[in-house]
């Protein structure tokens, strides 16, 4: 006994260690469930990471529209209907953003926002000699737009150059026209005459679909080819906090009238698909941590039950109902900060086997899982709390233990 | 005249109040005990001595009459109180399941004291240290309980009872299983404690040698007082 030690730690640890077997499987049992939580909301918080990082390297935050000529369909509607239907837009002519500079400084000066980029952009044809795609034309400002898309580092040949008679393309699109960097490709906008452009750059955005679909030119020249002279069809955005995406695109509407759509809302099966993975998640941890909490509890019944004859000599000896009580809630929790540093331990460990073992077949992590301290000291926390809550019944049951039966016992 | 250290006045106790089981076993005890009295509880198995040492002992309360200790009547006490009273006013040592297997023998005796103020310190280590020295059994002071032998265990048990300073010292058949040497050296501490210390001693035996050498012995049957005898002068011990 250290000089100093309150008699509840004493007499706790003591308990503890002289139910030897009793603690270590109880201990196991906790790190077990803790480690299993811990692995898994790493994992899924990794995998959410990864899929939005994902996501939003190929799309900004925000896009600001023209108002629609088709109606769209009715978001106000059947909520939680599927969006992902591709809503067939008017190729008929682009629609230009009224005032679109004012709207743009209006938005660039929002503390939210970090990047803003004008395009214009719209349906053309890409021929080269008998090859003929039906593609569409991105025509950018490439200082303000590299820094929303950063089409540089997803350059697999040539170069991010835009100059007037430049033209970057997909990869999929420059294998169907059959062409590479330096050749020339002529485009066709759905009315008047085209124009030859020069590919100065190829780039992997990612996706098949869209591979086969982006050409990136000079904003200039897009206008010119599409007719919107001096106007833009959409002005895209990047802002601080991409969860806060749709509440921004709701203010910049409310502030400028423009249609704003957030990448929540254009992902939003996407979205949906990661909230199951989190309600998931949440009931699975609920679930273990009430088999945490059963199996303290059941383990602490049985030592009250195997202690009643202490706990009546202790009380013979001046000890009161409160140092019984606080003596059995200390084991639990120090059961379950035990078993949660155990399963931190643990957690971690199955991190690091899971990053070197599973790969992808090019030898790079599936995807890189979230170590973030914070679940661990979560873990701690709750599993400690748990112990205690868990502990009240038995703590109560010996507390209340009627000392003349626990010692003629 | 001095208080009295133990008052009881008409205590009754009945088991399964309230149920067909119900059964008065103390049907009313009146006795006094004095400062420094040694004093022998003695009666047939059944007829209520242990009954009577645990409401002596504040561990059970009775059902009614009034029970006081060192004057203070405890009828109107609630749980936290008779706990303070118990723990400052009354040492226990039991038959059997005495010790605190996990403890060693030292912090067996400092236990009431470290109860009593939360936590451990150095005073009461010293404290316990001579207790144990007096008891004989300063090399024994790092022993587990589990370790030692009965009359060694009950020895740190009479020790123990005296860590708080009680002036009341309870003892229920406290030799009940040691042979008789080991029964007379437990027998002969607890007589120098009350010698010295001027503790009054109440001691459940069935060892009618160890009655003998006590200056009183109450017989108990069937619940009630049959005699209450004082010897003039304590006889010197039996030879077997
Ligand atoms: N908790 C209880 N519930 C019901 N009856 C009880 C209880 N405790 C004791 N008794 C009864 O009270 C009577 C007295 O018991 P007690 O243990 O006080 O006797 P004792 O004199 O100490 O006997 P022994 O010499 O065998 O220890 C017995 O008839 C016993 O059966
Ligand atoms: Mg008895």
């Amino acid at each position: 006994m250290r000089s100093g030690l309150p008699f509840e730690w004493i007499a706790a640890s003591r308990f503890l260690v002289e139910g030897r077997m009793q603690t270590i499987s109880i201990v196991a049992g906790v790190s077990i469930g803790v480690g299993v939580i811990i692995f898994m909301s790493a994992a899924l918080a990794g995998m959410q990471a990864n899929l939005i990082r994902r996501v939003l390297s190929a799309q900004a935050h925000i896009v600001l529209l023209p108002p629609q000529e088709v109606a769209r369909p009715l978001r106000a509607g059947a909520r939680g209907e599927s969006e992902a239907a591709i809503v067939q837009k008017p190729y008929q002519r682009v629609r230009g953003i009224d005032q679109w500079q004012k709207v743009m400084r209006d938005v660039a000066e929002m503390p939210a926002v970090v990047n803003v980029s004008p395009m214009a952009s719209g349906p053309v044809l890409a021929s080269r000699g008998e090859a003929t795609r039906a593609v569409s034309i991105m025509g950018v400002d490439p200082d303000l737009y590299f820094r929303i898309i950063a089409l540089p580092d997803k350059i697999v040949s040539g170069e991010a150059r835009l100059t007037s008679n430049d033209i970057v393309l997909g990869v999929d699109l420059a294998s169907d026209l059959g062409v590479v960097v330096g050749d020339k490709i002529r485009i066709t906008p759905n009315s008047g005459t085209g124009i030859d452009l020069m590919i100065t750059g190829i780039v992997d955005l990612g996706n098949k679909g869209v591979n086969q679909r982006n050409t990136y030119v000079a904003l200039h020249t897009a206008q010119a080819l599409l007719g919107l002279v001096g106007g833009v069809s959409s002005v895209d955005i990047t802002v601080r906090d991409v969860y806060a995406a749709e509440d921004v695109a709701q203010a910049i509407s409310a502030a400028t009238g423009v249609e704003a759509d957030s990448w929540i809302m254009t992902n939003a099966q996407f979205f949906s698909a990661v909230n199951a993975q989190v309600i998931a998640n949440t009931t699975i941890r609920f679930f273990v941590g009430l088999a945490i909490a059963f199996g303290i509890a059941a383990v602490l019944i049985v030592s009250v039950v195997q202690k009643s004859k202490e706990i009546g000599i202790l009380r013979a000896m001046g000890a009161s109902r409160g140092q019984i009580l606080r003596v059995f809630l200390l084991q639990g929790a120090v059961l379950g900060l035990v078993g949660s540093f155990a399963g931190s331990s643990l957690g971690g460990a199955a991190i690091w086997l899971w990053q070197v073992l599973v790969r992808n077949p090019d030898g790079t992590p599936l995807f890189p899982m979230e170590q973030d301290p914070r679940l661990f000291a979560g873990a701690a926390v709750l599993a400690t709390l748990t112990g205690l809550v868990a502990a009240v019944a038995p703590a109560l049951r010996g507390a209340r233990l009627d000392p003349v039966v626990a010692i003629r016992a | 005249m001095p208080e009295a250290v133990l008052l009881l006045e008409g205590v009754k106790k009945s088991y399964g109040v309230g149920t067909p089981a119900e059964a008065e076993v103390l049907h009313g005890i009146d006795f006094s005990l004095g400062k420094g009295d040694f004093c022998a509880l003695m009666g047939p198995s059944g007829s209520g001595k242990s009954t009577l040492l645990n409401l002596i002992g504040l561990l059970d309360r009775p059902s009614s009459g009034r029970l006081s200790i060192d004057g203070r009547e405890t009828s109107g006490l609630d749980d936290r109180a008779l706990t303070a009273l118990r723990g400052h006013h009354i040492g226990f040592v039991f038959q059997y399941h005495h010790l605190l297997p996990a403890f060693t023998a030292l912090e067996n005796v400092m236990m009431p004291m470290v109860l009593d103020r939360g936590r451990p310190n150095e005073a009461m280590r010293a404290r316990a240290e001579e207790l144990l020295r007096t008891m004989g059994l300063t090399e024994w002071r790092e022993h587990l309980a589990t370790n030692m032998s009965g009359g060694q265990q009950q020895r740190v048990a009479v020790a123990r009872a005296l860590a708080m300073n009680p002036s009341l010292l309870l003892a229920d058949e406290p030799t009940g299983n040691l042979d008789t040497k080991a029964a007379q050296v437990v027998f002969d501490l607890m007589k120098e404690v009350n010698r010295e210390h001027g503790t009054t001693v109440l001691l459940v035996t069935h060892n009618h040698e160890l009655a003998a050498q006590c200056a009183r012995t109450i017989e108990l049957v069937d619940g009630r007082i049959v005699s209450d005898r004082r010897a003039s002068a304590p006889a010197a011990p039996a030879t077997a």
